[in-house]
């Protein structure tokens, strides 16, 4: 019981966010859009250690959620980078013109 | 433990190579400083720490280590045979990413709680992405670096969604904890607790690329610079696989029967998609991404036989260090046959027997390794994992895996005919650097050591 809202409540809130982050990423096909998807998938993942770190009154929940940040920047700073690489070659951020690979 | 911290300053002394102009030194001091951590890993065999050192967070004992060992010295070679990738500019950049991701790979062995798991793969990952993408003009290299980015931290989205549910059962993110609470609570353990499980076993399966979710795996290993695709398939696969094995065969173990079965559909398809799929490949780079999945799906199988202690332990190792050499020594063939014809189609390979006898023989140890054929280290790999299986009730895996492997056969001996059964094409010689040829020359012998003497390392841990 978090200041009277029952933490199932949370557990559903936190899968909703990610499972809309997860449907983003698979049905998106603008590049940048794929990124935010995947950063709310990480909110909703940090929203979850927050809601049990109250519940268990630990601190190291809250902590961990410091870690996800700090890596959630790393790989979207990388991520843009890839990104603007793929831009000066092909003009566009549509994920479609990158399956080349494919046969 | 201390090759951990050289390894990290080693990465940050790259960084400051290029601000302190000693590039040219770099290279050898790099080779230097892996032998120096394999050497202090070699010293901690046996006398190291008996508890998990800084607030619990990382435990180096003999397991670590003897994975820690396949790591670096598997390293030491991949170092070698990319000595040429390093001169191109930015020199200094891609050794301090190679290295980093190896800090990260070392911290997989040794984890020992969530936390460190996380940033273990983290930090193999990242420098991951930007090496398949290295290649700045080439859009088969972008494309490969950009697929690899999105799929991994969607993985890594689902490996903290589990790491929170577990923490929410728990109230702990120390492996240890966990796994007295499973052994404790029984009966009172929540649904979402085995959800966790769940959804960290369908990361790690993203991470070791197994099927349904290997898909990425073929476009970034064809995509990515030969010598990263080398790296991704010896040291990356080696660490995940540490990882799987010490949460779900230590810590989860004892929860098996909330995993074993979706593994087991796991394995399934992946032994049957990626050797079916592999037969038509006219890449070998491409054939050998595919065989890495299937060669995933034969570790995972070890870890299936999780009621066997040490024996798994055992089994992955061996597998791992004959796999991670197997690979090396096929990846340093087919970096040199690329790099003339610019392509790895299967092709390039006609005549490499009349080309160049000496590479060709070693391509057909290493082929004949990787197949599982006797007396290489391949086939040990392969017949311990069967031993292991036998014990459990996932007997047809193993009709199943021996069904497949004939098919494996098939497309390693693809290669082996293209080289001795197909008129040459052109007629010249092929020459190698001295240093790819002693390299070859290593890791061939060391694929017939492991497979004529094989019980040093199958009787490691007793």
């Amino acid at each position: 019981m978090l200041n009277g809202i029952p933490i199932n409540y949370y557990i559903m809130l936190s899968a909703v966010l990610f499972i809309i982050g997860v449907v983003g990423v698979m049905a998106r096909r603008n590049a940048i859009i794929i990124f935010m998807c995947i950063e709310l998938m990480l909110n909703a993942v940090n929203l979850l250690l927050v809601a049990f770190s109250t519940l268990h009154q630990d601190a190291s929940g809250q902590v961990f959620v410091f870690f996800v940040m700090a890596v959630a920047a790393a790989e979207v700073a990388v991520g843009l980078a890839i990104l603007a690489m793929v831009y000066r070659n092909l003009k566009s951020i549509d994920i479609d013109l990158l399956s080349r690979l494919k046969n | 433990m201390k090759g951990l911290f050289i390894i990290s300053g080693l990465g940050i002394l790259a960084m400051l190579a290029e601000i302190f102009k000693f590039k040219k030194i770099l290279y050898p001091l790099v080779l230097l400083g892996i032998i120096a951590a394999y050497g202090c890993n070699f010293m901690e065999w046996n006398n190291n720490m008996s508890v998990p050192m800084f607030g619990k967070m990382i435990h180096f004992d003999n397991v670590a280590l003897a994975f820690s060992g396949v790591i670096l010295a598997t390293a030491f070679f991949w170092f070698i045979l990319a000595n040429d990738y390093f001169e191109h500019d930015h020199i200094t950049d891609h050794f301090a990413l190679v290295l980093f991701a190896l800090v990260g790979a070392l911290m997989l062995t040794s984890f020992s709680n969530m936390t460190t798991l996380f940033l273990g793969i983290e930090i193999l990952s990242i420098p991951m992405y930007v090496l398949a993408a290295s290649r700045k003009r080439d859009l088969a290299s972008n494309e490969a670096g950009f697929k690899y980015l999105i799929m991994g931290s969607f993985a890594s989205g689902f490996l903290l969604f589990g790491i929170a549910l577990i923490y929410g059962a728990t109230g702990t993110f120390d492996l240890m904890a966990i796994r007295s609470y499973i052994s404790q609570a029984n009966g009172s353990i929540p649904v979402f607790f085995y959800a966790g499980i769940l959804m960290m076993l369908v990361a790690m399966c993203f991470k070791v690329s197994a099927a349904p979710f290997h898909f990425w795996a073929p476009d970034v290993y064809e995509g990515s610079p030969t010598v990263i695709t080398a790296l991704m398939s010896t040291i990356v696969k080696t660490a995940a696989f540490a990882a799987f094995m010490h949460l779900f065969l230590v810590v989860f173990g004892k929860a098996g029967e909330s995993w074993s079965m979706v593994l087991a559909v796991i394995v399934a398809l992946s032994l049957v998609v990626s050797n079916i799929t592999a037969a038509s490949q006219n890449s070998v780079k491409r054939m050998l991404a595919y065989s890495s999945i299937s060669h995933a799906a034969f570790m995972l199988m070890a870890i299936l036989a999780n009621n066997r202690g040490f024996a798994s332990v055992n089994a992955i190792l061996y597998y791992s260090l004959a796999y991670s050499i197997g690979s090396i020594s096929a990846f340093t063939v087919v970096y040199n046959v690329s790099k003339e014809d610019g392509n790895s189609n299967i092709e390039a390979f006609n005549g490499l027997g009349k080309r160049n006898p000496f590479v060709a023989g070693c391509m057909v140890i290493a082929m004949l390794s990787l197949a599982g054929i006797p007396v290489t280290a391949g086939f040990f790999a392969k017949y311990f994992i069967f031993t292991l299986m036998i014990g459990t009730g996932f007997k047809w895996l193993i009709i199943l895996a021996i069904l497949t492997s004939a098919v494996g056969v098939y497309y390693y001996f693809k290669v082996i005919i293209a080289m001795y059964f197909k008129p040459v094409r052109e007629g010249q010689k092929m020459v190698l650097e001295t240093s790819h040829v002693i390299l070859l020359a290593i890791t061939t012998l060391l694929t017939l050591a492991l497979g004529i003497v094989p019980k040093y390392i199958i009787e490691i841990f007793g």
